[in-house]
Parts: C-alpha cells; structure tokens; sequence
C-alpha cells in the first residue's frame, strides 16, 4: 500500500480528531471531605412560602421587593423589555389567569399578587436546562442557577409558566443603586431568578422579603415538616397556586 | 498544479503562526515579578503558599461548587482552620485589595478571571451611586 | 476537487464578493451584539426567543428534506434522482451550518458554550440538536464529497458511504423531531404544546426542501450547462404537493382543535395570529400571509398545466417557500410568548442588528453552498454526464 497524499492526510485529521477527543487528563485533587455545611444553617426537605393576602395592605410601599432588590443586587431598568425582577406584583387577573372572571369581589381585584419563583417539585426550567446551570438541589428543595456556567440560552424562561425568570439583556451594574459587596452581581448574557435566599439560609437567617414584611404576610419553612408555620399556616386556611394543573407542584401558596 | 515553494513556505508560516503562544510565552518570562502586597496582619493563607499558587483556581472552583450545587459552607484546611467559602467575605477579607494582589500577579501570568464582572471587587464597593 | 471553488467567471467573483461583503457586515453588527448585550434584538423579558431561533428551526427543516430525495433514491431505486443528491446534500451541509450559527448568535454567554458538550444533559432537548446537528451536517459532508469522488473517477460507490446514507434517513427523522420536542415540551406555552407538533415540522420540512431545490436547479440551470431532468423536478413537485397539502391538513386539525374545544390558553395566540387582541396585530398579515400563500400553491401546483411550465412552478415554489418560512421562521417561535404568561401582550419586532446578523449568516450559509455547488457543477461538467 503506497501512501498518497489523500491518505496521508485523511490518516492524520483522523488521528488529529482523536487526540483532540482524548478526555482531558483527570485532576488529582480532592476536597470534598473538607467541606461541611455551615453550622448556623438552616435545613428543610423542601423550602416553602405561605402568602397571606388578607393581611396585605399594600400600603407599605413594597418593603418586601426593595429588600430582596438590595441585597441581591438586581438592577432597576426602567425599560419593562428588558428588566430584571426577582420579586413582583401582579393583580390577580394577572397572577392567576386561569382564574379570574368578571365576578371577582373588588377586594380581589384591586389586590396586586406577590409573586416570586415558585421553587417547583417538578420545575420545568431544569428539566430543559442544556448545561444542568438550573437545577434543584437535592437537599432543601430550592431551585438554583449556577450562575457560572449559564450560556444564557433562556429555553428556561420558554418552559417557565410562571415568568420567573429575567435575562440581563444589559450590563446591570450602571442601573444597581448601590452594590452589596455581600453579593455578586450578574454580568450581561446570563438568566437570573428569586434563589430563597440561600445565602442568608446557609448562615442561619430567613429570606429578606420575609423578615421585610412587617405585617406578617409571608411565612417562610420546610414543606415537609407537618409542624413547621408553613405547614400549619396551610391545614389552617384554605389556599391556591399559581397554574396547579401543568403539575410542576409550586412551593409558593397563596391565601386569599 | 503545487508549487512547492508556496507550499514548504506557506507550512513554515503556519507553524510559526501556531507556535506564537510558545515563543510569546517564552519573551514574557523577561519580565520581573511584581511585588505582591500580602496581608498585614495575618501570616497563614487558607493553605500552605506553594498549595495556593499552584492550585487557587482549582480551591475556588470547588468552592464555588461546594456553596452554589452542594449548600455547603465551611471549608476545613489541611490546618485545622475553618474558613467560609465564600470568594468575597474569606479571600478579600485578607487580600484586601485585588488589583495590588490577584490582579498584578494575573497580569504577569496573562490571565483575566472573569469573576470580578460579577462579584464586587474592592475598587468596585460604592460605585454605581450615580443613577 | 476543492481547487474548483477557485476557477470561476466574472459573475461568479461578483457573487462571492457581495456574499463576503455580507458576512462582514453581519459579522460588524454580531461584534456589536457581543459587546453591548442582548438588548440591541428586539426580544425582551415577555418574547425572550425571536428571530434567530426561528431561523434555526426553518433552516433544520430544509436540512432535514434531503431524506426526501435518498430515499426515493436508495429505497425506491428511483434513478433519476441520482443527479440532485449531491445539490440537496450539500444544501443540507450549508442550512445547518446556518442553524448552528444563529443558535450560537443567539446565546447570551457564546465564549461558555463548550459547557453544553461539558454538561451532557439528556433531559434537555436541546441537547440532542447539538449532537445531531454537527452530525447530520458530518454525515452528508461526507457522503456528498466521496460520492462526487466516486463520481468523478466514474466508480461505485463505496460499502460504508452506503452505510451512512442509510444511517442519515433516520437520522434525518429524528434531528427534525427533537427540535419539534423543544417547543412541544414546554408546559405553560399553549401555542406549542401541541402533539401534531413533530409531524407538522415534517411535513413542512418536506415541502419547504423540495420547493428549494427546485428554485435552485431552475437557477443552475439558466447559469451553467448542468440541469437536471424533468422527471426529477416533476417528482419533486409531487412530494412537495402532498406535504402541503397534509400540512393545511395539520392546520387545520390543529384550528379545529383549538378554537372548538375554545380553551383560553390554548386558543389566545391563535386569536391574536388571526384578529390581534386588543388592537395588537403586527403578526396578523403576516398568519393570514402564511395561510393564504400555502394554499395559493397548493392551486397552481394542482393545475397539471401550470406545473410543466418551469416559470409557474417556480412561481409556486416561490410562494410556498415565503409560506413555509411565515409559519415556521418568523410566527411560530415569537407568537408561543404572545400573549405571555400572565396574559399581557408584548409585541415583538426584530431589530436592526438582528436582522443583520442574519443576513450575515445567511450569506455565509449560501457561500459555503455556493462552493459546494461549484464543485459539484465542475465535476459534472468535466465528466460530461450532463
Ligand atoms: C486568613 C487570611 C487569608 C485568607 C482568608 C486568604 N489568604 Fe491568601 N494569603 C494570605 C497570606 C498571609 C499569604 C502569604 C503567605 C506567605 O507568604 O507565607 C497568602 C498568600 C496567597 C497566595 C500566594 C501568593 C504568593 O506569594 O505567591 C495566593 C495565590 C493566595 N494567597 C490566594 C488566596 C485566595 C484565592 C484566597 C481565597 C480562597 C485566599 N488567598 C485567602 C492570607 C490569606
Ligand atoms: C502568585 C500569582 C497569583 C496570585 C497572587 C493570584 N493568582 Fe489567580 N491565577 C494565577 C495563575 C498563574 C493562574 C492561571 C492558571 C492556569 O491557567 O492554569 C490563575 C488563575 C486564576 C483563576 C482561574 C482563571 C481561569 O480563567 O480559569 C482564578 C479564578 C483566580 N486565579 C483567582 C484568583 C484570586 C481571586 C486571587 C486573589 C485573591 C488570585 N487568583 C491571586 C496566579 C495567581
Ligand atoms: C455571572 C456572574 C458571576 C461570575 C462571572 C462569577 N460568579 Fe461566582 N457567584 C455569582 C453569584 C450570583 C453567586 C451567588 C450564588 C448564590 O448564592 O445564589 C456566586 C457565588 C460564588 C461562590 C460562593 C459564594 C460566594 O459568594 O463567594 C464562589 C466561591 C464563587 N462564586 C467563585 C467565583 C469565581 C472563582 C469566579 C471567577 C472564575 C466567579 N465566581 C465568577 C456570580 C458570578
């Protein structure tokens, strides 16, 4: 067999390609033992919140919103295409479409709906993720992005029903009124979303937006646990959720 | 149909294009070493000074791993030392100043992390008042 | 047989250079894109896909139709397609290379898109486009390039090329299917969430790549001394007539559906594709463009007079194309978000920008056919099949 030049060179991209697959080499370094959870954290099977609509006035100028928008440094950008929103309002028409009819009491409809991401059992926005960026974690429920390998495809904000999700179409930093050095921004390319706090969880203390609400409107605890507020809140007072019958089970439980 | 001064000249241009990092690599070590500002106060980093030169990279991966998939928080050092993982609270609480440390390191090295685009690097803290 | 790209006339360089001029100017704007953020598109918070992914799933259409010709070819042993293989293989090559750029211009982190092979995730479906979509555009690289080889020095093919040819059926089936699976898997977007979903994606594909190749070879044709034969085309016609009209069939199950069973979530986008809601109609023209033009087709393509003359088929295969792209290059992936979840409308108009980037890629998609085609005319023409 005489080697031409078209073998020749179909040999080597061929062995080019395979050196190039060879998996990189695995990294000796191991740390995992060394790393416990920090011992202030607080543990549940499944984060949950109870909103309690009767109590709210709405009259505290958005308390709840301004303390999540603070300390996790979501921007403020006055173009509703391309703002970002952890936490909003809607009105019931709004929140709960499937819902509404022209019989709603006043008191219902002039009521605007805190809404937030609903840390679902069965949340669709992981399910489509193509890098495992969104995920839920195992351990306590809550639906994370790793905001560090987000591509920024936003098929998540395609599968989430319940518009949860905002992309920074836009470099947030200018629009950050003040930056908490506590917690990192995001960077313009990248989803983001409500994370529970898990931040303030990991050191022991409960999401902002709840210890903001001074009249008691949101209750914050494990699903699982039959005695935690949440749970007691519930088998007390009748309660909804956003869009039930697509079945991704939202955490978040309202009481009107 | 080749011309094989074309050919053999355009081979060593590409490999010489190729090779750039090499060499580039190579005039770059001409350069002194920048004096690092090291913390005042303390005397021991997170692990031993060879361990983090060669592997902060990998530590900081990891953490962030560790805090973000896994909710975990608390990192144990060969040591014995606890330390929070956390890039801002625990690494800029010693090494105060990113452009005197990281930064003028990185710039010898030729590495940009990308990790200041988000979290708020010390230079960036009151900044953003404006509007 | 590259060397053939290189030998050219006059207008063949004036093509080539207007095409380069557009890749540059789309590559200019993309430069911008990268540097300012996604804002400079038209999507937004509510409509969060827009052009650039419609563009994607057109052009895995056209791609996904060279099954329409390998198979009445390689299954059917319908000779006379043998001459167009080579045209819908290479097409195939330049839509995909196409639709994996504008997925790429359209995430908003590119330089962390390695995490996708890094990730492997096979509950994502699209997970499964980027594997089968270098794959697809591999594979008839490959078989398109040994068999104009084989051509050429006037030789059977070769066992595996056959291989792969049989192995591309499938998989022509299946990449066209999962990108259908990225629509119709998401709950909460009632416009997709739709069985007929996948078969429509089909049916459209199979129309959309023949009436293609038709427009092209007519162009081959008045260019170059290569043409292909008009039992090719007419059998072309045939397989493009019934996907039309099994597609008005698709639509019109799908409408019975949903504006009988009249569920809100389901029939809302459909209402604001045909009347517009509240005043909001900029895609009103453009749905009842796409239905009006599928069926103006389907009516000249019937007339067994029309479709013999080559300038009414093209005509038609002109005015299904611009039908085929309505529904499935600009309507259906905008409107899914229209109205959005919470029952608001936010319009959606690309952009400047994204309409050059566009362009950009589409000239690139259209050089790399263009040279493909080169070869596969100058092969033919050197041999004297013709
Ligand atoms: C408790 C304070 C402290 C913390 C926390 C700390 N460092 Fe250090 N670091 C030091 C000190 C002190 C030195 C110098 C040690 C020496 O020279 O013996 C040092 C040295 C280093 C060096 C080597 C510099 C050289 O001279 O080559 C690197 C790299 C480094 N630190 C990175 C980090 C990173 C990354 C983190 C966060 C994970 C971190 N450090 C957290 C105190 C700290
Ligand atoms: C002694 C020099 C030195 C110091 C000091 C130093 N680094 Fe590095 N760092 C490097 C080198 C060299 C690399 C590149 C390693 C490689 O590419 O494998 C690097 C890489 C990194 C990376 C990974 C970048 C990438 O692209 O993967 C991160 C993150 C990082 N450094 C963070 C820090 C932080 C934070 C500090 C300050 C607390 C710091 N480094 C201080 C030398 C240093
Ligand atoms: C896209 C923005 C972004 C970039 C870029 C980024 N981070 Fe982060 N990072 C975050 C956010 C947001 C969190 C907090 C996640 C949470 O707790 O919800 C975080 C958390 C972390 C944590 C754990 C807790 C903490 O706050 O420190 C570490 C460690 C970390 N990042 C390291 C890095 C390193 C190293 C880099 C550079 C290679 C980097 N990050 C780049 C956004 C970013």
């Amino acid at each position: 067999m005489t080697l031409t030049r078209r073998k020749f060179l179909k040999a080597a991209s061929v062995a080019a390609l395979v050196v190039s697959a060879r998996p990189s080499a695995g990294r000796a370094f191991e740390l995992k033992g060394r790393m416990s959870p920090g011992p202030k954290a607080l543990q549940a099977g499944q984060w949950g919140m109870g909103v309690d609509m009767n109590k709210c006035r709405g009259n505290c100028r958005d308390d709840c919103l301004a303390a999540c928008h603070e300390i996790h440094n979501v921007p403020y950008i006055p173009k509703p295409e391309h703002e970002v929103k952890w936490l909003f309002l809607e009105p019931y028409e709004n929140a709960f479409p499937e819902r509404s009819h022209r019989f709603l009491s006043k008191r219902v409809r002039e009521k605007n709906f805190f809404l937030l991401c609903n840390h679902c059992e069965d949340p669709p926005c992981v399910r489509v993720c193509p890098t495992q960026a969104t995920f839920k974690r195992q351990k306590d429920g809550i639906v994370m992005i790793d905001y560090h390998r987000c591509i920024g495809c936003r098929f998540c904000m395609a599968a989430c029903p319940y518009g949860s999700r905002s992309f920074n179409f836009r470099d947030p930093r200018p629009f950050i009124k003040k930056i908490n050095p506590e917690y990192p921004t995001r960077h313009r390319g990248v989803v983001e979303k409500c994370n529970f706090c898990q931040e303030l969880l990991e050191v022991g203390r409960i999401p902002a937006c709840v210890e903001a609400c001074k009249e008691g409107v949101l209750t914050f605890g494990d699903l699982e646990d039959p005695t935690s507020v949440v749970r007691e809140l519930l088998s007390e007072k009748p309660h909804i959720r956003r869009k039930p019958d697509l079945g991704t089970g939202p955490s978040v439980f309202y009481i009107t | 149909m080749f011309n094989k001064g074309w050919v053999i000249g355009g081979i060593i241009v590409f490999v010489a294009a190729a090779a750039f990092p090499f060499y580039w690599y190579q005039i770059g070590q001409g350069k002194p070493f920048p004096k690092l500002e090291l913390p005042a106060k303390e005397k021991r980093c997170v692990e031993s000074v060879e361990f983090m030169r060669a592997n902060h990279m990998r530590l900081l991966d990891a953490w962030r791993i560790a805090v973000v998939r896994d909710d975990l928080l608390i990192y144990t050092s060969t040591k014995g030392d606890k330390f929070e993982m956390n890039l801002h609270k625990t690494c800029i609480g010693c090494h105060t100043s990113t452009e005197r440390f990281c930064n003028r390191c990185h710039d010898y090295n030729d590495v940009v992390p990308p990790c200041w685009d988000c979290h708020v690097a010390p230079s960036e803290i009151g900044k953003g008042e404006q509007s | 047989m590259l060397e053939k790209t290189l030998h050219g006339g006059k207008g063949y360089w004036i093509w080539v250079f207007a095409l380069a001029v557009c890749i540059g100017i789309g590559f200019i704007a993309y430069l911008y894109q990268l540097r300012e953020g996604m804002w400079v598109t038209g999507m937004s918070r509510d409509v969060s896909w827009g052009f650039y992914i419609s563009q994607f799933t057109f052009l895995v259409g056209v791609a996904a139709s060279v099954l329409m010709v390998v198979l009445p070819l390689y299954l059917h042993d319908f000779k006379a397609f043998a001459r167009i293989t080579a045209l819908s293989q290479f097409l195939a090559v330049g839509t995909l290379l196409m639709s994996l750029l504008f997925v790429f211009s359209d995430v908003g982190m590119p330089m962390r898109i390695l995490n996708v092979p890094l990730n492997p995730t096979p509950g994502s479906m699209l997970f499964y486009d980027t594997v089968f979509l270098p794959g697809f555009m591999l594979l008839n690289l490959i078989i398109g390039w040994t068999a104009m080889g084989a051509e050429k020095r006037e030789v059977p093919l070769q066992w595996w090329v056959k291989a792969l040819i049989y192995l591309s059926m499938p998989w022509a089936v299946v990449m066209h299917t999962v990108t259908a699976f990225i629509y119709a898997g998401t709950p909460g977007r009632g416009f997709w969430m739709t069985a007929i979903m996948a078969p429509r994606f089909l049916v459209t594909a199979f129309a959309a790549g023949p009436a293609l190749l038709i427009i092209l070879a007519t162009i081959i044709k008045t260019l170059t001394r290569f043409e292909v034969t008009e039992k090719a085309i007419q059998k072309l016609v045939t397989i493009m007539l019934y996907a039309l009209i099994i597609d008005v069939f698709f639509l019109g199950v799908e409408y019975f559906t949903v504006f009988y069973a009249h569920i809100p979530e389901y029939a809302l986008t459909f209402q604001y594709l045909f009347l517009g809601i509240n005043g909001n109609c900029a895609l009103v023209p453009w749905y009842w463009g796409m239905n009006i033009a599928i069926l103006v087709a389907i009516g000249l393509l019937v007339i067994p007079g029309a479709r013999t003359s080559r300038p009414v088929l093209v005509a038609a295969c002109v005015i299904a194309l611009i039908g085929l792209w309505i529904d499935k290059g600009f309507v259906l992936v905008p409107a899914a978000f229209i109205p959005n979840v919470f029952g608001r409308i936010m319009e959606y108009p690309p952009s400047w920008v994204e309409l050059t980037i566009s362009l950009g890629i589409y000239a690139l998609g259209t050089l790399i056919i263009t040279a493909l085609y080169k070869v596969v005319i100058s092969v033919r023409e050197e041999t004297e099949i013709l």
